[in-house]
């Protein structure tokens, strides 16, 4: 239970530990990825904001409301995988050079890996979880690859996902070499991407077959 | 040498509303702040433990900041519009193409819907030694590893060394030269309105910065002037990949042209020089001469001439040259 240490430790101001874990319980985010919880010296000893960010936030992600106690300096994506256990999106450079960890933000594509939690406060946030329904019926872009069999080993393939989502739901009747510049923030290090595009292109005519 | 770990270490982050808000942090935090746009230029030096500041200043709650309005016949932008926007914005597409082209240019869509002009225009040097950490003239230290005898400096400058031969990474940089745009700075003293030509300095200058912008100094709003609405534009960024790359040489112009006889130019060069250049001398040399592939060549010629190249980057000197005479020759 690093989590309710961290809270103890270092408790926002007016937020009993008691009331956190409440909130969180309520969000549905009792912790199946516990083991992927922060640890270290490094973040226990985070120096106290000194009018800096209230760190107990609200994130709108997948359509819910979650709470969640955020460093000041903590990337969305070590939100997302490792405080929300949203695993889906993956961590490939850490520093905006490949687009493992791309996720929507308020329908754009963003490095989740390389822009604060603290900045997208009160904004919509979408990430490979939450492309399917909740009848559970497929993303059209989710269905397209598996159509095509788009990727290898896919440990990129949460990201491209993301970014080819985000293109075939604004572009209706797009181009390969559309699709193609879309995808150009994306990289596969299996180098997978005629099979990408082929998916990408299958996306495009499932959307219009829905539209 | 930088030690690579995940987490950036714990500092302060600030997300004030205002201009004057942000000020005061800045001026309370004095050296030990860090102003924070889209926070692609900021996230690796702080994962690397190279910069450490107290206090990040989040400009993304300053609404005054964003966005694109008229003035007068001009336009002003907000140093937080997204590349993104600033590369689709009607108004930036239609009259000021070309710095929708060289915002189009930068980095990955990822990096554009996040990534700021300011920041942009506001960003380090990507030299590799300084951004690994290493204790070189820029980063307070007494020496350049980029021009020590076996150093790697393919991607160094080959005009305007001072000690240090980084250059000047942005791509938006020369587009705002060639557009003749002015940069607004805010301080807590007032505001100053810089020549985009002047807001960008070498290492003679200081070797410390890229901008003439000093801690406590913000860029508030970018201004493009009617001067060039409309002209015959040209942008061209050579990269060795065409995603994600920054640019080897980059060239952005604008000229008029009228009864086939070049009216007016400018010529800026990025890529070449810790600071985007702007070619007078070969902006001179077009002036009052027909658009065609013998001047192109001559101001090619004319736009290199002074260069000096270090170890492994003479081959930027062919480059120049070429993307300065397909410059002058797209006006035909
Ligand atoms: C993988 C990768 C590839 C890239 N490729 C390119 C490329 O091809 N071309 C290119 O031009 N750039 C490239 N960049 C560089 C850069 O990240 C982007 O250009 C981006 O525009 C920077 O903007 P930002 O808002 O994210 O900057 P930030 O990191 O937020 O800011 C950059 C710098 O400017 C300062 N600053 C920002 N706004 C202000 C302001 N209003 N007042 C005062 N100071 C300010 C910050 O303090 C910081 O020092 C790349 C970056 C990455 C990570
Ligand atoms: S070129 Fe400049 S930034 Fe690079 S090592 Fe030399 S002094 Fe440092
Ligand atoms: S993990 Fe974010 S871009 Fe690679
Ligand atoms: S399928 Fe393996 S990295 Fe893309």
């Amino acid at each position: 239970m690093t989590e309710v240490e961290i809270i103890r430790d270092r408790g926002p101001r007016n937020y009993s530990r008691r009331k956190f874990i409440k909130g969180v319980i309520a969000a549905g985010a009792t912790v199946s990825a516990s083991s992927y919880l922060f640890r270290g010296p490094g973040v226990l000893t985070a120096g106290q904001a000194r009018g800096g960010v209230e760190r107990l936030m609200t994130l709108t992600v997948n359509g819910q409301q979650r709470r969640v106690d955020v460093l000041p300096y903590e990337t969305l994506a070590m939100t997302l995988r490792y405080k929300l256990g949203l695993t889906g999106t993956k961590l490939g450079c850490d520093r905006a050079e490949c687009g493992a960890c791309t996720v929507h933000i308020d329908g754009v594509t963003h490095y989740s890996c390389s822009m604060l939690t603290h900045q997208v406060r009160g904004r919509e946030i979408r990430t490979i979880e939450g492309l399917e329904s909740p009848d559970g019926e497929l993303h059209p872009v989710q269905q397209a690859v598996m159509d095509e069999g788009g990727f290898q080993c896919a440990f990129c393939a949460p990201g491209f996902i993301m970014s080819m989502a985000a293109f075939v739901e604004d572009n209706p009747g797009a181009s390969r070499a559309q699709c193609a510049q879309a995808l150009s923030g994306n990289l596969c290090r299996c180098g997978d991407y005629n099979k990408i595009l082929d998916s990408a292109e299958r996306a495009v005519e499932l959307m219009d077959q829905r539209a | 040498m930088a030690v690579i770990r995940d987490m950036i270490p714990p500092c302060e982050l600030f997300q004030p509303a205002s201009i004057g808000d942000a000020l005061n942090l800045l001026d309370q935090y004095g050296e030990n702040s860090w102003v924070l746009a889209g926070g692609l230029d900021s996230f690796d030096w702080f994962k690397d433990r190279i910069k450490r500041p107290e206090a990040i200043v989040d400009l993304g709650g300053i609404e005054e900041l964003s966005g694109i309005r008229a003035d007068g016949d001009g336009l002003v932008i907000g140093p937080m519009t997204s590349l993104t926007e600033v590369a689709t914005h009607p108004d930036i597409v239609g009259r000021f193409g070309l710095l929708a082209q060289a915002a189009e240019h930068v980095a990955t869509p990822q990096i554009r819907n996040q990534g700021t002009l300011g920041g942009n225009l506001a960003q380090d040097t990507r030299c590799w030694y300084y951004r690994g950490g290493w204790p070189c003239y820029r980063a307070g230290g007494n020496i350049c590893y980029a021009s020590a005898p076996k150093a790697m400096n393919a991607e160094h400058c080959v005009f305007g060394a001072s000690r240090c031969v980084a250059i000047n990474p942005s791509d938006t940089a020369p587009a705002t030269i060639a557009l003749d745009a002015q940069m607004v700075v805010t301080n807590s003293s007032g505001e100053t309105v810089y020549d985009a030509e002047d807001f960008f300095i070498g290492p003679g200058i200081d070797i410390e910065r890229m901008t003439v912008m000093e801690p406590g100094d913000l860029l508030t709003a970018i201004r493009i002037p009617g001067t060039w609405a409309g002209a015959d534009f040209y942008f061209e960024k050579i990269r060795d990949r065409q995603s994600w790359d920054f640019s080897l040489v980059t060239v952005a112009s604008a000229m008029r042209t009228s009864g086939g006889t070049i009216q007016d130019a400018r010529i800026s060069v990025n890529g070449v020089a810790p600071y985007p250049m702007r070619l007078d001398e070969a902006e001179r040399a077009v002036i009052g001469q027909a658009p065609t592939d013998d001047i192109g060549v001559a101001a090619g010629d004319i736009a290199i001439r002074r260069a000096q190249p270090l170890r492994h980057n003479a081959y930027k000197l062919p480059l120049m040259k070429n993307l300065v005479r397909r410059a002058v020759r797209a006006e035909v």
